[in-house]
């Protein structure tokens, strides 16, 4: 089982809704699912989609085959009729669309006329879809209504009951009328975990101990704002809503340094905003944990599409000269384990760690068995309490063996706790001298360094253990550039090199050989120049010759790159 | 006890007769008198000269970046709303760079005290005008005079329903830290504009010039009537007045955050055994 489904129509129509409630039930049902959505940067009208994929093993991309188009609107027809596959069918409301299609995989179903009759009023459509959809697949519909139940819960019986009635409308009528249709789904087995990658880093840093929060929304960034505030009361979370970016990490770095592990999220612009904070926190050698969910630039450039173009930008960020770890999780998965390792490093090193995700990322949705809370880390690194008390003497800044100074939490001893922005001496007190600059460089750049190289693990090889092609890529295309291997595994010693923890490099350097060992390495990128390939060439020397660049705000799809790689496959 | 020995800092590399040294003796005094000890309190300043104030008495530190002093205490504060926070600022840090911050520290009445010593001129970049420069002063980088008319940061905290709005003088030692006082165990965001002259780069607000022109606000002066407050805020050419110039009482901002109602951010244990249950949504 292999199905693709693709709900099209225009904002506000509630395309969510349905692809949400679809979602969950395969999901439920026990179907291993991927989803994700391409929309406009508006509130009503123009043309967005969800796409959902469905199958019983483990999969991470969408493919270009549609096998269910829900079209709530005539776009949806004229743009992805061609992306049928070969059973492929039209879910659609003649009445509604005002247009009846007079072919056998069209299936004009009254979603207005039967939400009306079975659930009283038309705002039921959406159900009486995903009803018809459940009906086409041949599904049982009991996941369905179960689902109904839970979902609308909070809004009464009545609401209950009005959901059920239209998705059964909808499920009856797609079985009765739907004489083409031949999908064959696999046996309900035990449900699955379905997660965006923005939740995947609100899980993760909860997971971590978060407990300051403050941002400036900013598509596609927010989602994690959602996220953290729906939760802060259970977990007791301070979530702020800063006058803008500038604001927002300043407070970040103002809890960090008062004792609580901190974090925000924004995208380029507002990055661009906080740039000047992140060098402070550099100086004053505050943990911070910094999402920078991309977008395409520059300035505004596309809201609410994807991009990998602020690698470079991010390794940059800030005036000076002072340590930085960027990781860029491929998967939810990814997402959530990266955001716990970003928190341990950012307190033990007391350093920025900036999570590079972008829209796709972000939005997109994986599934799982589950995860592994055991892989989670929790070390208090700061100095509190008791230990703290006892001291001596305490200076912020202490000269070190590992250049990592004891992290006091002021008020906790009647040591005070002093950091300044200017260059200062190991108290924290403003300094002109060379000497103690030289020092403090030494300190914060040249000691904690080499130790944090040693916390990066190498990059993920996917496939052929003695590689001949090596697709080379980073962040969120794992999932696509996987898939593409899976394609050409049985013709060619084909692999995929992913970089989630992309600066640092790791000490271990054995992917070096195998990108200097193999016949073709292709890097690919949503990016028009490259960076990342930059990046590695400045930090090994090594140049990659290939590159397959995206850079139109839309992922890429499994088939599009199959196709571009195979066009340098050919050339071997 | 604490005495004054106990906040004896850095030697400060303020230029000889600058206003800031009365603020400091004023602020030293004040804490003393008011028995707070320096692990008791942290002091969150910007850059320009006033920035470097919290090294020159004794206390935790947080010496950040120009205009971000009130982002960074509000972050402490909502860490730890049990340490007592201060910001101090000069005039282009607080009232330029960072403007929109403290609209904003404003409408949220956390309990920070803002210390704003305001000699309407830049002294760190030697010279320029500043926010509160008057009309038609000629320096460097205005060399037609000043176009802009000055900010008014008082009738501005005023306009936000401002916890605490005062005024004070460095030429006055003994009325700033009767404010300083008072603003300290004020519970809220209160705003004490100090009006101190820079010896060395504005020969126009000389220290002569303020003593002419500053008085204090009669004992009968009603610093709950909004409308009044807000008319003593634009009294300046014919004499300023210095004291408290209006008062509000308003919830703060941290109490009325549940999560830190019963204990401070900093105390909550971590609740990492829960994760479980939030994931058990996404099933």
């Amino acid at each position: 089982m292999d199905y693709s489904i693709k709900i099209g129509g225009e904002a506000g129509q509630g395309i969510q809704t349905v692809g949400e409630l679809l979602s969950r039930i395969f999901t439920r049902a026990g179907y291993y699912v991927f989803t994700h959505q391409d929309y406009e940067s508006r509130i009503r009208g123009g043309h967005n989609f969800y796409q959902i994929r469905i199958s019983d093993n483990y999969i991470t991309a969408s493919r270009s085959k549609i096998h269910i188009l829900v079209a709530l609107d005539k776009k949806s027809i004229y743009e992805y009729e061609k992306d049928l596959a070969d059973d492929g069918h039209v879910l659609y409301d003649a009445e509604f669309l005002k247009e009846k299609f007079f072919k056998t995989n069209f299936l004009d179903v009254p979603l207005f006329k039967l939400a009306i009759s079975h659930g009283g009023s038309k705002v039921m459509a959406n159900t009486v879809a995903v009803g018809a959809v459940i009906g086409m697949l041949g599904m049982d519909p009991e996941i369905m209504y179960k689902l109904i139940m839970e979902t609308f819960q909070k809004k009464g019986e009545e609401a209950i009951n009005a959901n059920i009635k239209s998705a059964k409308a909808g499920y009856e009528y797609a079985r009765q009328q739907c004489l083409t249709c031949s999908f064959m789904v696999s046996e309900y087995l035990s449900p699955k975990l379905l997660i965006t990658g923005n939740d995947a880093i609100g899980v993760g840093a909860i997971a971590s101990d978060l407990k300051f929060y403050s941002a400036y929304p900013m598509t596609p960034s927010t989602g994690i704002f959602n996220f953290v505030a729906e939760n802060a009361k259970n977990f007791g979370i301070v979530v702020e809503q800063a006058e803008d970016e500038i604001s927002a990490i300043n407070m970040a770095i103002g809890a960090s340094f008062a004792g609580v592990r901190a974090m925000t999220a924004t995208s380029g612009g507002g990055f661009a905003l906080m740039v000047e904070g992140v060098s402070l926190a550099g100086m004053t050698e505050t943990p911070l944990v910094i999402v920078l969910a991309q977008r395409p630039g520059p300035a505004t450039g596309f809201p609410t599409r994807t991009e990998q173009a602020d690698l470079l930008f991010a390794l940059y960020a800030g005036h000076g000269e002072f340590p930085k770890v960027i990781f860029a999780p491929g998967t939810a998965e990814q997402a959530l384990y990266l955001t716990n390792k970003a928190f341990d490093i950012a307190e033990k090193y007391q350093i920025t760690v900036i999570i590079l995700s972008d829209q796709y990322l972000a939005d997109s949705q994986w599934s799982y068995e589950n995860f592994d809370l055991n892989k989670l880390k929790y070390n208090d690194y700061r100095l509190r309490g008791e230990e703290f008390r006892a001291l001596d003497k305490y200076s912020r800044h202490a000269f070190t063996p590992d250049g990592v100074s004891p992290l006091g939490v002021p008020g906790e001893a009647k040591h005070l706790v002093v950091t300044d922005s200017d260059e200062h001496d190991e108290e924290g007190h403003i300094i002109e001298d060379a000497q103690t600059r030289i020092k403090m460089v030494e300190k914060r750049l040249f000691k904690k360094l080499p130790l944090i190289k040693k916390e990066i693990s190498s990059p993920l090889l996917y496939g052929e253990n003695n590689p001949e092609i090596i697709l080379l890529c980073w962040g969120s295309n794992y999932g696509i550039v996987r898939e593409v291997v899976d394609e050409f595994s049985n013709k060619y010693k084909i692999v995929m090199l992913h970089f989630s923890e992309l600066y640092p490099l790791p000490e271990d350097t054995k992917w070096l050989d195998y990108l200097k060992n193999a016949k073709l390495c292709i890097s690919i990128e949503q990016n028009a120049t490259s960076q990342f390939t930059k990046l590695l060439r400045m930090e090994t020397g090594y140049k990659i010759e290939n590159s397959i660049n995206r850079f139109d705000g839309r992922p890429f799809t499994v088939e599009e790159l199959k196709e571009r790689v195979n066009g340098h496959l050919r050339r071997l | 006890m604490v005495t004054l020995e106990d906040f004896k800092g850095q030697q400060p590399s303020w230029c000889p007769g600058c206003g800031n040294f009365s603020i400091l003796k004023a602020f030293n005094e004040a804490m003393v008198e008011l028995g707070i000890e320096p692990y008791e309190f942290v002091i969150v300043s910007g850059i320009g000269q006033a920035g470097k104030f919290p090294h020159y008495t004794r206390c935790h530190i947080f010496n950040g970046l120009h205009g971000r002093t009130l982002p960074v205490a509000t972050g402490i504060k909502l860490a730890n709303h049990r340490l007592k926070v201060f910001a101090v600022a000069g005039d282009g840090d607080c009232y330029g760079e960072g403007g929109n911050h403290l609209i904003h520290a404003i409408r949220r009445n956390i309990d920070i005290k803002l210390f704003v010593h305001n000699n309407q001129i830049y002294g760190l970049t030697k010279g320029q005008a500043s926010p509160t420069t008057m009309k038609k002063v000629v320096t460097k980088t205005q060399p037609f005079g000043v176009f802009s008319e000055p900010f008014n940061p008082l009738s501005m905290a005023i306009a936000l329903n401002c916890g605490f709005v005062a005024r004070a003088f460095a030429g006055d030692i003994e009325h700033l830290k009767s404010i300083f006082k008072e603003a300290i165990n004020f519970l809220g965001f209160a705003l004490v504009d100090i009006l101190q002259p820079c010896v060395t780069f504005n020969k126009i607000n000389t220290f002569e010039w303020y003593q002419e022109r500053v008085y204090k606000l009669p004992s009968d002066y009603n610093p709950a009537d909004r409308i009044k407050a807000f008319e003593k805020s634009l009294e300046w050419d014919n004499g300023i007045p210095i004291g408290i110039i209006y008062k509000a009482e308003r919830p703060t901002f941290e109490e009325q955050i549940p999560v830190i109602k019963e204990k401070a951010l900093i105390e909550h244990t971590p609740q990492l055994n829960n994760i479980k249950d939030l994931l058990m949504k996404f099933y």
